[in-house]
């Protein structure tokens, strides 16, 4: 109670110092242009909780998220003006890159992580495997600047934005004019980049599976052996893949056996030891079109996956790497280590994970390439 | 998002409070504030023991016994006060109160501090480092040196984008020492404390007393303070720190003992009346 009075007199002084500067509170926002960008309603599917991003700081904008859509694609954000974000998130993969364990970046460096699914961003609290980052619009200069992903400097790309349209480019991108539609002024800046990336990857919500059609009432949706995996899934995984976003956005030590590098997960971030080995719990929409699996992509196959938890793999032995952060649900006192699963109900659970795969987002042609983009 | 607020609330409105007193001050009519029109530089040079530390070239000896060369040195100082020799202080307003130190940058390393009250200054006492509110303050607070996406901040990234938070001190070189296989010793220095919960907390506050030296402002004289900063003090502290023991140090416990030795390397050279 102390403390919420300490506040509100705070506010009170706030808001009193503020009238004594009154002279100060014109708006210097730049006089409207005539052409004002048009505003783009963004609607949560009425199943998902509230968003996380906060929209009022950054209204969606039928040119902001045109402008994020050709950043999203265009390699000028790379040093090699080769590789953009859509190289490494591939709308056909869910926004993953198919086939690649590790991310593969600039000059054919690779990382040291697996490309994670750019969907329902909205929804998350923290970004990457580690969760080190806490606002959408701080995660581009992320892979931008990690010198074996894009390997450029943002101060750089702003220049050869700024730029544009550069003579004799196979694609002509005009950015002062689309930087201007978007926010009124031809000014390129980090900020705007930012938020128009973000606005971007606000509308990219995968919400269209059939498991969606089944939730909405649509009971043929799915088959009666993707309806056991269902509640199969619900009992055995959804104590950390909870919601219908398919995550707790926890982070956990699953028992993968530590790689090479010795990746210790969210502890590089807190340095606590409690947080050694723990990685974030992804979101599993799509899950059938994101392989490989696990923060290194080390599993390729969603049965990898299920034979890993069932302590499965290695013919008898236990392939549940025991250490003090592994998780509880994986370590119940005496019983052998990971989740009970027979191979009829991995079955079941891959068949209802399968649901999950969004055809709809994968061909929606707003979410494409709009032909500056790399693919490899 | 709740855990974000309950952290770090209270002390945004604080600062909210005194960005906006000062804005008010800086608002007032030059004339009414008559006293504050002078001015004061502090000029950074940047040692290895006794010897000027030059990049590329001269080799040094750490307390480890182990020979050295220096490619890159960078440092941010910030949030600075001066103590006048009646004990009171001059706190410089903090929007104006931000430096990056660079070796490869002479300019850099001369420092103006503007609307300084007319007075005797016996000391100096500032941050190594960002502070907590300002490394996790909107974007559009953080411009100009602060600037992450543009200038030498980026230039020289001097920012942690995967784990939010400026880099303090930046010390990079060569060693046969080094266990890289580029034979490079890497020391990033960072860490505020931690967003949303309490983490490693590398910032740190140095006090230079001037002894018998005084720095006189008045009207027309612009004092410059000369500070040595010995590099050498990074490996030699309270820790000795190898290289071929830690040849890379970022955000890392260890990054602690570091900031520990490195708190210690300033202190005063001369000062110039001028």
């Amino acid at each position: 109670m102390k403390k919420v009075v300490f506040l509100f007199g705070l506010l009170i002084f706030l808001s009193q110092v503020m009238n004594s500067c009154g002279k100060r509170s014109e708006n210097p926002e730049p006089e409207p242009t005539g052409n004002t960008p048009t505003l783009l309603q963004w609607t949560k599917p009425a199943y998902f909780p509230d968003p996380v991003y906060d929209l009022s700081k950054n209204p969606l904008t039928v040119e902001g998220v045109e402008l994020g859509r050709f950043l999203f694609y265009d390699g000028i954000l790379s040093r090699t003006d080769k590789i953009g974000c859509g190289t490494c998130h591939q709308q056909v993969a869910a926004f993953t890159h198919h086939g690649h364990d590790l991310s593969h970046g600039v000059d054919d460096q690779l990382g040291t992580r697996n490309s994670p699914s750019v969907q329902n961003l909205a929804w998350n609290k923290s970004f990457f495997w580690d969760g080190g980052v806490h606002d959408m619009d701080l995660v581009p200069p992320v892979p931008i600047q990690n010198p074996v992903e894009m390997g450029e400097r943002v101060g750089n790309v702003i220049e050869k934005l700024r730029k544009t349209p550069v003579a004799g480019a196979a694609k002509q991108v005009n950015y002062p004019k689309m930087f201007k539609a978007a926010f009124g002024t031809d000014e390129i800046n980090a900020d705007r980049m930012m938020k128009a990336l973000s606005q971007f990857m606000m509308t990219i919500v995968s919400a269209t599976s059939k498991y969606d059609y089944y939730l909405k009432g649509d009971a043929s949706a799915l088959t009666a052996q993707e309806k056991a995996g269902m509640t199969l899934f619900k009992q055995k995984c959804g104590s950390c893949h909870s919601s219908e976003l398919f995550t707790d956005f926890s982070f956990r030590n699953n028992g993968l056996i530590p790689n090479k590098i010795n990746d210790q997960g969210r502890y590089a971030i807190t340095l606590n030891e409690n947080d050694r080995l723990k990685f974030k719990v992804p979101s599993l929409r799509n899950v059938g079109l994101t392989a490989p699996y696990m923060h290194d992509g080390r599993f390729t196959t969603l049965q990898e996956v299920l034979d890993h938890y069932a302590n499965d793999q290695n013919s008898g032995q236990d392939s549940i790497y025991m250490s003090p952060t592994l998780d509880p649900i994986l370590n119940a006192a005496g019983q052998k280590h990971g989740i009970a699963l027979s191979n009829a109900e991995k079955q079941s659970i891959i068949a209802f994970l399968r649901t999950l795969n969004d055809d709809q987002l994968m061909n929606d042609k707003r979410f494409s390439d709009p032909g500056v983009g790399t693919s490899f | 998002m709740k855990r974000i607020f309950s952290f770090l609330l209270p002390l945004s409105l604080i600062a909210a409070v005194s960005l906006f007193v000062w804005s008010c001050d800086n608002d007032d009519d030059p004339g009414t504030t008559p006293t504050e029109n002078g001015r004061l530089r502090v000029a950074f040079s940047n040692k290895m023991g006794s010897k000027e530390l030059k990049l590329g070239t001269e080799t040094y000896v750490n307390q480890a016994g182990e020979p050295f060369t220096v490619s890159k040195l960078n440092y941010f100082v910030s949030n600075i006060k001066l103590i006048k020799t009646d004990g009171s202080n001059f706190v410089v307003p903090q929007d104006s109160s931000y430096f990056l130190i660079r070796e490869a940058n002479e300019a850099s390393q001369l420092v103006t501090i503007n609307h300084v009250p007319v007075g005797e200054y016996s000391g100096i006492e500032f941050t190594i480092g960002v502070d907590s509110l300002r490394s996790v303050s909107d974007i559009s607070k953080r411009k100009g040196i602060l600037d992450k996406d543009s200038g030498p901040t980026n230039q020289e990234e001097m920012y942690w984008d995967w784990n939010p938070g400026y880099i303090f001190l930046k010390l990079e070189g060569s060693s046969d020492s080094a266990t890289s296989s580029n034979g490079k010793f890497y020391y990033h220095i960072g860490g505020f404390g931690g967003l949303v919960e309490k983490t490693l907390n590398n910032i740190r506050t140095t006090k230079i007393d001037f002894g018998s030296k005084k720095a006189k402002v008045t009207d027309t004289a612009i004092p410059e303070i000369h500070l040595n900063a010995d590099i050498l003090k990074v490996f030699n502290g309270p820790t000795t720190l190898s290289i071929k023991a830690n040849t890379s140090v970022m955000y890392l416990p260890i990054s602690k003992n570091i900031a520990d030795n490195y708190v210690n390397m300033f202190s005063l050279d001369q000062i110039d009346a001028n």
